[in-house]
């Protein structure tokens, strides 16, 4: 009885609020110190982007200047214009024919559905440095063909960054608005063909809108992969077809300055607004 | 049936429309191409085409200027059994499990506390665990090198204490590798071992306690073994991108710790070996095959 009452125990939840046990209290401790992990770095690199000092070690008060400096950056400006184009194009590809593959996969047989739904989960689990150098193998071999049979002269740039951003995210669309569809009450469909609809008003009027929450998530999962990417982008760009993360990581190359915080702080922004627009978005849609 | 006035166009379009969707219905096959082809096709074109091409150019001969001749050679799989490219192997996989490991060691019990915590609170909670994991890789790696540089915060702040004398020498070490990739990837830690406790039973916790365990029996005995599922699931979403990693390594270990991805973009980029390198991406593939197929293992052996 005593050495059980002295145990720290951890497991069950105190059943007094104010007789946390030792346990507990190490428990909390580790939730507090992981946050603190989480979010340190990203506090402090967003903290010296208003730091009026060029060397970053002092704060020497408080500035706009990498801010006004950034915006009036030409190639800031390019590179954003060129992580949007690719992003946009890739994520309206690959919302498509990952909705497609979804429901090939949810709805239909084939011989080999096994080996394309294998394949399909591949470029989720093949290694990112692994993709991005098959993909430079590819072009250059490809552009080199293209050049030698037909005298086309193609080379890297935003077309084979964004056909290789397509080829990454639309496996992930499909498994988004797949597990929508695994859930998804077919006796509605009936309902609909019962009352005398056609294939197409079904499809238009019964299934897509309920697969919408699904492909609209998928979406957006494909705009942050695209917008994100550094590894394939960094394999696949050409001459001019710097995008964010490239840019970024250039300028880091480079030395460390304050101008980079401030444009790592925008993404920072960025994202955060992008995940709980999203989240919200989601939220209405199932209250 | 006969059609007595003339139909509209925009009618007969409709009417078109209908019966191509009716002959799509019938002809199931039909149906399957036509939903799965583009996907099979890009998958075909832009992934498996490429990825073959690797696997055929990792036989082949490194030509002059860094083109690859076209010869039969298992030079570049041997080559790779040099001591030198050995312990890029060792330390990679060496990393990438130690990332593990501390992701779990801080994984589990926050994702504990998580599951645990009042049900309005848990998703707030998640939704903090995720933010960060959201952002730019690139944008959080960088973010990692400001604390740890020789003027970073963390080296002033242990001056000012005067803990040490001098700045201590932090990035472009193993440990700023770790620590990278333990901040990049912990959360696909949590996210799976929650998901496994939350399903958990607590009953379960109190017959135990009933039949006189203590915290830790109950903790290595019941909890454990059945949340372990998650464990291994968040144990491998760590640990592959841990090993294939190349920008934590390229910007925290500043070309002082060499990873695979490292090795490869070497060989690619800048030595211009691209047979060799192709090698290399297919030695790193086997290791994630490896971790993936002994994840199926352990993951069948536990579901009795």
């Amino acid at each position: 009885m005593t050495s059980e009452a002295t145990m720290p125990s951890a497991l069950v939840l105190p059943k007094r609020r104010w007789r946390v046990s030792f346990g507990w209290l190490a428990l909390y401790l580790n939730v507090v110190l992981a946050f603190v992990f989480l979010y340190a770095p990203i506090v402090v690199m967003s903290i010296f982007s208003f730091n009026a000092s060029r060397q970053m070690q002092v704060w020497m008060g408080f500035t706009l200047d990498w801010y006004v400096r950034m915006l009036h950056d030409e190639r800031v400006r390019i590179a954003a214009q060129n992580s949007l184009i690719v992003a946009l194009v890739s994520t309206l590809v690959s919302t498509v024919i990952g909705t497609l593959a979804a429901m090939a996969l949810e709805r239909t047989r084939f011989r080999v559905k096994r080996l394309y739904e294998g394949a399909m989960y591949l470029p989720i689990i093949v290694p990112e440095i692994v993709m991005a150098i098959a993909l430079l193998v590819f072009f250059n071999l490809a552009f080199t063909w293209l050049d030698r049979l037909f005298g086309l002269q193609l080379n890297f740039g935003l077309g084979t960054i964004t056909i290789a951003h397509i080829a990454f995210s639309f496996p992930f669309v499909a498994v988004v608005v797949r597990a929508r569809l695994a859930d998804f009450d077919r006796t509605l469909e009936q309902a609909a063909q019962d009352l005398g609809a056609t294939d197409w008003q079904t499809f238009r009027y019964i299934t897509l809108p309920l697969l919408m929450p699904g492909i609209i998530a998928g979406a957006l999962l494909a705009f942050t992969l695209s917008i994100d990417d550094f590894v394939i982008t960094f394999f696949n760009a050409g001459v001019g077809s710097t995008t964010l993360p490239l840019e970024i990581y250039g300028r880091v190359r480079r030395g460390i300055t304050p101008d980079v915080n401030a444009l790592s702080t925008v993404m920072l922004l960025a994202s955060i607004v992008l995940v709980l627009g999203s989240l919200l978005l989601q939220r209405r849609r199932t209250a | 049936m006969v059609v007595a006035e003339r139909v509209r166009p925009d009618q007969q379009i409709l009417k078109w429309r209908e019966r191509i969707v009716e002959v799509i219905r019938q002809r199931e096959g039909l149906r399957a191409l036509l939903l799965a082809g583009p996907g099979g096709l890009w998958l075909l074109l832009f992934f498996l085409l490429p990825i073959a091409i690797v696997f055929a150019y990792s036989f082949a001969h490194r030509g002059p200027y860094g083109t690859v001749a076209w010869a039969f050679t298992i030079e570049n799989y041997t080559r790779f059994f040099d001591w030198l490219y050995i312990r890029v192997f060792l330390v990679s996989v060496w990393l990438a499990l130690l990332s593990t490991i501390i992701c779990l060691v801080i994984g589990y019990p926050f994702a504990y506390v998580i599951a645990r915590a009042p049900r309005r609170w848990r998703n707030a909670l998640l939704v903090l665990v995720l933010i960060p994991f959201w952002t730019n890789f690139l944008v959080r790696t960088y973010a990692i090198m400001l604390l740890l540089r020789a003027d970073g915060l963390i080296n002033n702040a242990l001056l000012w204490l005067g803990v040490i004398e001098r700045p201590l020498p932090m990035l472009f070490t193993p440990f700023a590798v770790v620590l990278g990739l333990v901040y990049g990837y912990l959360p696909f830690m949590i996210l799976p071992i929650y998901a496994s406790i939350e399903k958990f039973d607590f009953t379960l916790v109190e017959a135990a306690q009933d039949l006189g365990a203590n915290t830790w029996h109950v903790f290595w005995r019941v909890l454990l073994p059945l949340t372990l599922p998650g464990v291994l699931a968040g144990s491998i979403l760590v640990f592959i991108p841990s090993v294939g990693a190349f920008v934590t390594p390229d910007l925290l270990g500043g070309g002082k710790v060499v990873m695979i991805a490292n090795l490869i973009n070497q060989q690619f980029l800048t030595v211009r070996h691209w047979p060799f390198g192709s090698a290399v991406s297919f030695v790193l593939m086997a290791i994630v095959l490896a971790a993936t197929m002994l994840y199926f293992r352990l993951g069948e052996g536990r579901r009795v």
